[in-house]
């Protein structure tokens, strides 16, 4: 066959591949909006959830869920950080090194139940956290940093060597060359990277039904402080998650609305995880337009 | 070198070297290997290398000219293993002892590729400055004025030092390079193919840059461009697979070598 007709075959095929991604995509996610738009309303976002009548809400499950993303990413964040500064400006190519980045790789395809489940041992049972956000969140860290570190790190080594070279001419010491010139260099791809992993925190579920629990005892909002029980600061107290909520009603809801409560739910967490992608992006132009244009 | 105390020869009684008097010799290597693991890339560097002047290193790819180059400032550090001495003001800089940071000020370098930080151009000069615990406002200004004036950027860039400084031209981003390193007010400039990345113009502005910068800075340049070597350097080194084999004036080296080697590769019969 002739190279052009060839070219064309594949070229072809290539867009048909790529038009059924985006077709399931799509099919997917018109469903659930489809689904669970319509049972969308102030009082589905707000009200706290009722486990036997209709007309329950996803209020607490809602802010549980961002309580425990933020809890984690003040966790696993700096943890990240320092760990793919290490990995990517440092680390010597040894067997250590070698060692730790098996252990990043063997870490990130570990199912996310294994690490609820080791996280329910460990921190519920064993230091007696019980179910809590705050054990949730240590059970999601461990989900999160293998990932967000080979995301710092991957924005760090997009970085070009010049720069550090740059740095070192100037007779700045490594870790001066990293903070200020690296790092700053790096931000808008390492920002990118924050929230997209966000976005999968969000949505996990498996991690923390053994973990920061499946009850969503009422919360007090006009009570800010954390020592107290019904204080939605509280980072001891067991907290629901949206994307747990979803998992239970489906698997054990006795609420009659519990189809119309799970599509509304799902929806949310689907628009949600959304705007986490389309904020990474935005957030990424921004910060790059800001160190590179005219300011 | 003859009013400097070889403090090399002591032991060091402080991490950090105290540097001697300028001399006429702005830096000289004695017995200079460089060995890329056990390859050994660069075999003999015995230069002396004036001070004002402008010095070529020439030479085709590979002939360890820009290997010898980065060991003047202990750039190959963390790549190779460089052995031998490079004296400067009565010091051996290749020593472990040496404060590689403050030697850097010292002895500044361009390189290739523009590399200007994702700063402003203000910030690109200050920032090196700031870190060092400058911080006087009105002394940083003048500063980032001298300096891109040597560096023949000042006009074209004052009214908008605030600008990235990677929205500038490439030429204009190398210029920077150069601006900030004069900033640290070093002896020596080393500059590894500056031009090579450029156009024409940039190029000749680079080369009148170089020339107007003779005169405060003691600059060594590895050039592949035979016509620049012979248009802006007092003195040609030539290197031919890892050795020097001819070092002289650049006018003798550019008419009357002594080597054929050298011969036939500034007349582009190789390399």
């Amino acid at each position: 066959m002739q190279a052009k007709t060839v070219n064309k075959i594949a070229t072809g095929v290539l867009y048909i591949i790529a038009g059924l991604v985006i077709l399931i995509l799509a099919a997917l996610l018109g469903y659930i909006l489809v689904n669970g738009v319509p049972h969308l309303s102030w009082h589905f976002l707000t009200a706290p959830s009722r486990a036997f009548q209709a007309g329950g809400g996803i209020g607490i499950q809602l802010f549980n869920s961002f309580y425990l993303l933020i809890l984690t990413m003040l966790i696993s964040f700096p943890i990240a950080l320092g760990a793919g500064i290490y990995l990517n400006e440092y680390a010597k190519k040894n067997w250590f090194t070698t060692m730790i980045r098996t252990a990043i790789e063997i870490l990130s395809s570990l199912p996310s139940v294994v690490v609820g489940l080791f996280g329910f041992l460990l921190i519920v049972v064993k230091l007696n956290f019980g179910f809590s956000i705050l054990s949730g969140a240590i059970a999601l860290t461990l989900f999160n940093l293998p990932l967000l570190t080979r995301s710092v790190e991957g924005s760090l080594n997009s970085i070009s060597n010049l720069q550090r070279e740059a740095g070192s001419a100037l007779g700045l010491s490594k870790w001066e060359t990293v903070l200020h010139v690296i790092l700053p260099a790096a931000l808008p791809s390492i920002v990118t990277g924050v929230v997209l992993s966000a976005g999968r925190v969000f949505g996990e579920a498996a991690a923390l039904i053994y973990t920061a629990g499946q009850s969503a005892p009422a919360l007090d909002f006009g009570d800010w402080n954390p020592f107290n029980m019904a204080s939605p600061l509280n980072p001891l107290r067991p907290a629901e998650t949206l994307a747990v909520h979803i998992w239970k009603i489906n698997s054990e809801g006795i609420m009659p609305d519990a189809a119309a409560v799970s599509a509304g739910a799902s929806a949310v967490l689907v628009i949600a995880v959304l705007l986490f992608n389309i904020l990474a992006r935005w957030l990424g132009k921004v910060i790059f337009k800001r160190l590179t244009a005219a300011r | 070198m003859a009013q400097n105390t070889p403090l090399n020869t002591e032991k060091p009684t402080r991490n950090i070297y105290q540097f001697g008097e300028a001399s006429e010799i702005a830096l000289a290597t004695k017995n200079l290997h460089v060995f890329y693991g056990n390859n050994e890339a660069l075999s003999e560097g015995d230069l002396q290398f004036e001070r004002y002047k402008i010095t070529s290193l020439i030479g085709a790819s590979g002939s360890g000219k820009s290997t010898f180059l980065r060991s003047l400032n202990r750039m190959n550090d963390n790549v190779a293993t460089v052995k031998g001495e490079i004296m400067y003001r009565g010091l051996d800089i290749n020593s472990r002892a040496v404060d590689v940071y403050e030697m850097r000020r010292h002895i500044g370098m361009v390189f290739q590729r523009p590399n200007p930080f994702a700063k402003s151009i203000r910030d690109n000069i200050t920032f090196a400055l700031k870190q060092r615990g400058m911080k006087d406002k009105e002394q940083l200004d003048a500063i980032v004025e001298s300096s891109l004036r040597q560096a023949a950027l000042w006009d074209q860039v004052k009214d908008d030092l605030g600008k990235s400084a990677l929205a500038l031209s490439g030429g204009q981003q190398q210029r920077l390079v150069i601006a900030r390193a004069i900033a640290m007010k070093p002896d020596i400039l080393l500059l590894d193919e500056p031009a090579s990345a450029l156009d024409p113009i940039s190029t000749s502005q680079i080369e009148d840059t170089l020339l107007e910068l003779k005169e405060k800075y003691t600059i060594i340049i590895v050039t592949h461009n035979m016509q620049q070597a012979a248009r802006i350097s007092d003195y040609t080194a030539f290197f031919h697979m890892g050795k020097v084999l001819e070092y002289d004036e650049t006018r003798k080296i550019f008419t009357r070598p002594k080597v054929a080697i050298t011969n036939d590769y500034i007349s582009g019969n190789f390399g």
